[in-house]
């Protein structure tokens, strides 16, 4: 019993740090109808960031300067790779966005050699806490809080708020969108922001409890959390968050009945099954092909 | 008309059989120079198995629409076949010293060419499985399909459950090499000539009618699943001859050769040469793979007069060359052939207007001065 609490602890945990990255995702595809390949290596980028930042500041400016590094880095890569492309074929923008990918990654290799590097320990993060008969650390408990804490506060936006709504507008149809005033690119890349801001904060609840950064770090977790956005649903912030959870938790499972190498296959086999069965996700809107 | 017709065969034939003599010729002298040549015979041969890779993967992504990601894996496939099946009984257990050898497979060594259509029909074999599901979904979820499914075939082959069959993350080493040139080239010949054949009959035709628009290419009476099924298998079955023809030219292979990047390297030649042009894809791999091994400077520590530039280091070639990559999905997308295929027809028209745009400029600037006088 005490096992499968303390195993299911950490798949709440991977869980939560994944559906953070995968709402980056559905946001983003929820307006774009892109895979956004280079989410995965904006959060491996976020983990070298902080690598950095901590060796020369305190903590907690540390953290501010990757959140805002992360953010910029997402919005740079939106207007460098994505604007030009407003209006070439689907497949082109997805090539864009492999190549952001690979760029990313070898610039990493270049930058920081393909060595992993560790990740620095934020005081007071890896605190060992004892609850009954479960041990795990501090950041364990805390992911899953930030994630639906964070999540809550996200929907609230989109709801509640002018650039919430103007982002629905151009996600439902961007040219009538245009034409009731909203500004495309300023929305646009509002919604990389938040969705790069969310990826930092889930770089640093992952690699805590990793404690290692390599170029290719993000890349597995990356495709993981699209499969998870795919899961909730695309375009659909409850779903992404419910993906993330189904995915850790599922993953952790895997792991402890010794099943590691299929932990991964795990992922796809999932994405064929809901994909095959129903294809809009957990909470996802019917869509209609039209001729 | 019809005798124009007739000429431009003859024409077209005379040419033909002169590239391949002037080709013949070209490999003739590298095999006879093997010992000083060996360096450009390498890349050649890297060059040419890249090519068939990257004309089958443009089967499936340039001719039939469908954007699959999963090259890497079923080049692996074709390659841990070939491999297994080529590795000279004697030298097996020097290879597999560390976990021993299945029993089944321990003393059946098959000849090469053997290997390479096994190794191709096991790749064939997966992608029908894997086509099953994975060919109902659209444009991005089949590359995330596609791309998971690569990824789960390296970890299968790398994990600990395959070491008797794969030597697990150890690699196989000592596969059985190309003795010349001409057997890469012949083999690559082959191969791409057949997809040429495809791509011209009336399964070709059926592969771009899905490719244009799948709702009236259904309602002309193609029968999507079928024909992209098709497509997928035929596409793999030469990508798994491509890795097994990888797998002989390297030698040593390990799960760690056939990651995403290698993927990323086939799409980036797919897309230098232009998406759904043959010819291009074949430059395109040529190019690349030549370019390369020519920016290999970049990798190298670089001192001018004495300074040590900081900013070559290993790494940078790379960086180098995924930034190329992005400058042509941006501002050159159609890529080097933009669809079009290189014939003697076209290169004559290409020439003919070059010709009469010379002329034009000419004219232009003779009125130029004639007006200025």
């Amino acid at each position: 019993m005490d096992t499968i609490l303390q195993h299911g602890l950490t798949g709440i945990s991977l869980g939560g740090a994944y559906a953070l990255i995968a709402i980056g995702y559905t946001l983003v595809y929820g307006i774009l109808r892109l895979i956004n390949f280079a989410h995965g290596d904006i959060f491996m980028m976020a983990g070298y960031f902080m690598i950095f930042a901590f060796a020369n500041f305190p903590w907690y400016i540390a953290i501010i300067l990757v959140l805002i590094a992360t953010v910029i880095l997402g919005v740079a890569i939106e207007k460098a790779a994505y604007s030009p492309l407003r209006n070439a074929p689907r497949m082109s923008v997805m090539i864009s966005a492999i190549g952001v990918s690979y760029l990313l990654q070898n610039l990493a290799t270049y930058l920081f050699t393909a060595l992993p590097m560790s990740y620095p320990e934020i005081p007071g993060l890896k605190k060992i806490l004892i609850i009954g008969n479960l041990t795990a650390s501090l950041v364990t408990f805390i992911t899953p809080i930030v994630t639906i804490v964070l999540s809550a506060g996200l929907i609230i936006l989109i709801n509640n708020t002018k650039i919430g709504m103007s982002m629905r507008a151009v996600s439902r149809d961007y040219e009538a969108a245009q034409l009731m005033g909203i500004k495309l690119n300023t929305t646009i890349s509002f919604t990389f922001a938040v969705g790069s801001l969310l990826a930092a904060i889930g770089s640093i609840l992952y690699f805590t409890d990793r404690m290692m950064v390599f170029p290719f770090s993000g890349s597995l977790p990356g495709l993981k959390c699209f499969v998870a956005a795919v899961l909730g649903g695309i375009g659909s912030i409850p779903g992404a968050v419910i993906g993330g959870f189904i995915l850790g938790i599922g993953e952790t499972i895997l792991i402890a009945c010794g099943q590691s190498t299929f932990s991964d296959a795990f992922t796809f086999v999932l994405l064929i099954i809901i994909l095959l069965f129903r294809p809009t996700g957990i909470f996802g809107e019917k869509v209609i092909d039209k001729v | 008309m019809n005798n124009n017709v007739k000429i431009k065969n003859i024409r077209n034939l005379i040419i033909s059989l002169i590239l391949i003599l002037a080709t013949f010729a070209i490999l003739s002298f590298l095999d006879s120079n093997s010992d000083e040549m060996g360096y450009a015979i390498s890349i050649i041969e890297r060059s040419l198995i890249f090519a068939v890779v990257a004309v089958s993967m443009n089967l499936v992504n340039g001719f039939t629409g469908l954007f699959s990601l999963g090259q890497a894996g079923f080049m692996a496939i074709g390659a841990y076949v070939t491999a297994i099946f080529t590795i000279p009984i004697a030298k097996r257990p020097s290879v597999y010293y560390i976990n021993g050898i299945n029993e089944l497979i321990a003393n059946i060594e098959i000849p090469i060419p053997v290997a390479l259509i096994l190794g191709g029909l096991v790749a064939a074999g997966f992608a029908a499985l894997i086509g099953i599901p994975v060919l109902r979904l659209k444009s991005d979820y089949l590359a995330i399909a596609t791309l998971g499914f690569a990824e789960i075939i390296r970890a299968i082959i790398a994990s600990p459950m395959m070491d008797k069959i794969t030597n697990g993350s150890y690699g196989l080493k000592g596969i059985p090499a190309f003795n010349n040139i001409y057997e890469v080239f012949i083999l690559s010949f082959i191969c791409i000539s057949l997809m040429v054949l495809l791509i011209n009959s009336s399964y070709g035709r059926a592969f771009m009618a899905i490719r244009e628009n799948e709702i009236a290419a259904e309602s002309v009476g193609i029968n999507l699943f079928k024909m992209k099924e098709l497509s997928f298998v035929i596409s793999s079955f030469f990508t798994g001859v491509g890795g097994g023809m990888l797998a002989m030219f390297m030698r040593s292979i390990d799960s760690k050769t056939f990651q995403l990047s290698l993927t990323y390297d086939i799409l980036l030649i797919v897309i230098l040469g232009g998406i759904g042009s043959v010819s291009g894809s074949i430059l395109g791999a040529f190019i690349i793979t030549a370019g390369k091994e020519l920016l290999r400077f970049f990798d190298e520590p670089l001192t001018i007069g004495g300074v040590n530039i900081p900013l070559f280091k290993p790494g940078l070639r790379m960086v180098v060359f995924s930034i190329l990559l992005m400058l042509i999905v941006l501002f050159w997308n159609k890529g080097l052939m933009g669809g079009h295929e290189i014939t003697y027809d076209n290169i004559g028209k290409f020439f003919k207007n070059l010709q009469s745009k010379l002329r034009l400029k000419q004219a232009s600037n003779n009125k130029q001065t004639i007006k200025e006088r």
